[in-house]
């Protein structure tokens, strides 16, 4: 019997190695798995790389007390700072966190080339820019485009609304964002689900990550993100 | 304020420039029913209020297709944000995507229209709106890069001058650029300028503004768009 649930957070981030790339999904605090964040910081992997839209704001939320353990070597990011981002701020200009900063689309492309097998691919996002310095060019139809190579990872955390035990997922409104490309770019794939439904319960037209790109399912029923009427970042 | 500049560049006395909802609402006026049309954050956002009685779909990068108004406290519904991580409603009709497939939405050219800000538009259609120095701070990009190349056209809503006074429309850029020869129509308080072949073209302009008071205050040569 295919069962990918597990019963802890402890359980499901158990093998991630130092030096891993671990990918999160997220746009801000809707479809981010803070959880399964907080169980790396309990995990210790160090010397990582992260790859997700932003870097956290304050100084409380588990994105950003992982980057203060000093165990993030580097993170590939379209948007670290913006209001609040004080602990980003304060070790990429001591040095201690690298930064490759990544246009969002380019971002979101690069993670689903990399799930589908494609090792890299053109495109005229931050052609002639500062982001493109040092990127292959090549000409199609009279427009420039950079070459661009995918993101694989080796750790995927996703956040999911819904899971059954094969791992089929769906996700809430716009918290599906990163989630479901980066589901299929990670050697090893964790969910963390608010609701955990019985094998047949998701119609499947309605499943958005078929099982089999998820390894492991922690039901994580902690309710809704924090509202988010506040000034405008990204 | 708006006497003493008026009198400065020798418009006609008692010359307003257009406010913020003013240029909004002038921009609205050229969006067709049916577009489906992605707003940047700030400036460009107000236009969304000036479309009423068309149908016009709004995209927003993390992947909402059908975006309505902001969400009124009654209405909290945390699960719905726009790129400025503000909670949002949906149309009737709407859809969403994931990120990689909202950016195809963009990069394949199914934005009839993105609408930005900026800190400088050059005349031959380059811009810089994403940061103002590479080495003082950190810079963030966001999906500003895949919007200027990706949708059908770009148009800027901007002030004409900075807060000092000085160009913002110029020959070329002098800040770090956000894309090439992207910017198709730009939109300030003083008027509306299109990027043709051969540099910017007046399309309107505020009214009592003259055509030599418009140009004492751009940063490359101006003429009139041939009706």
């Amino acid at each position: 019997m295919i069962d990918k649930r597990v019963k802890s957070i402890a359980e499901a981030m158990q093998g991630i190695k130092d030096g891993s790339t671990v990918m999160f999904g997220g746009f801000g605090a809707v479809g981010h798995p803070a959880h399964l964040i907080d169980g790396l910081i309990e995990q210790g992997a160090k010397d990582l790389t992260l790859v997700g839209n932003n870097a956290g704001t304050g100084r409380v939320e588990p994105l950003v007390r992982l980057l203060a353990t000093g165990r993030v070597r580097k993170i590939i990011c379209s948007f670290p700072r913006s209001a609040g981002s004080v602990v980003f701020d304060e070790m990429h200009k001591s040095g201690k966190l690298e930064l490759e900063l990544v246009p969002q689309g380019t971002l979101a492309e690069r993670i689903r080339a990399a799930g589908a097998g494609i090792p890299a691919f053109y495109t005229a996002t931050a052609y002639g820019t500062a982001l493109g310095e040092g990127k292959e060019v090549r000409e199609f139809n009279g427009r420039k485009y950079l070459l661009e190579q995918s993101i694989r990872a080796d750790v995927a955390l996703v956040e999911a609304w819904q899971a059954d035990r094969w791992g089929n997922l769906t996700y809430k409104l716009s918290g599906r964002n990163f989630n479901p490309i980066m589901a299929t770019a990670a050697e090893l794939t964790i969910v963390q689900a608010q609701h955990i439904v019985e094998l047949g319960a998701l119609g499947p037209e309605s499943i958005h990550t078929p099982g089999v790109y998820v390894n492991r399912v922690v039901h994580v029923p902690y309710g809704d993100p924090a509202p988010a009427l506040v000034a405008a970042t990204a | 304020m708006t006497t003493t500049a008026a009198r400065a560049t020798g418009t006609a006395e008692g010359f307003k420039p257009w406010a913020r909802p003013e240029m909004a609402a002038r921009l609205a006026q050229d969006i067709p029913e049916g577009w489906c049309v992605n707003l940047g954050i700030g400036i460009p956002l107000l236009v969304s209020n000036f479309v009423k009685g068309r149908e016009v779909i709004f995209h927003s990068e993390n992947g909402i297709i059908g975006m309505g108004g902001l969400q009124k406290p009654e209405e909290l519904e945390p699960w719905l944000v726009n790129a400025g991580k503000q909670n949002v409603n949906l149309v009737t009709g709407a859809s969403i995507v994931h990120h990689a497939d909202s950016f195809a939405l963009i990069r394949g050219g199914h934005i009839d229209l993105c609408v930005l800000g900026a800190f400088e538009v050059a005349a031959n259609g380059d811009f810089a709106n994403w940061t103002t120095s590479l080495t003082d701070g950190v810079p963030a990009v966001g999906g500003a890069m895949d919007l200027a190349v990706g949708a059908k056209r770009l148009w800027i809503i901007m002030d004409h001058t900075s807060k000092n006074g000085s160009p913002k429309l110029l020959e070329r850029c002098a800040l770090p650029l956000t894309a090439v020869k992207a910017v198709s129509r730009v939109y300030t308080n003083l008027a509306v300028i299109d990027v043709g072949p051969e540099g910017f073209e007046v399309v309107d302009m505020a009214p009592g503004l003259s055509m030599e008071a418009l140009q004492a205050q751009t940063g490359a040569p101006l003429k009139r768009k041939a009706a």
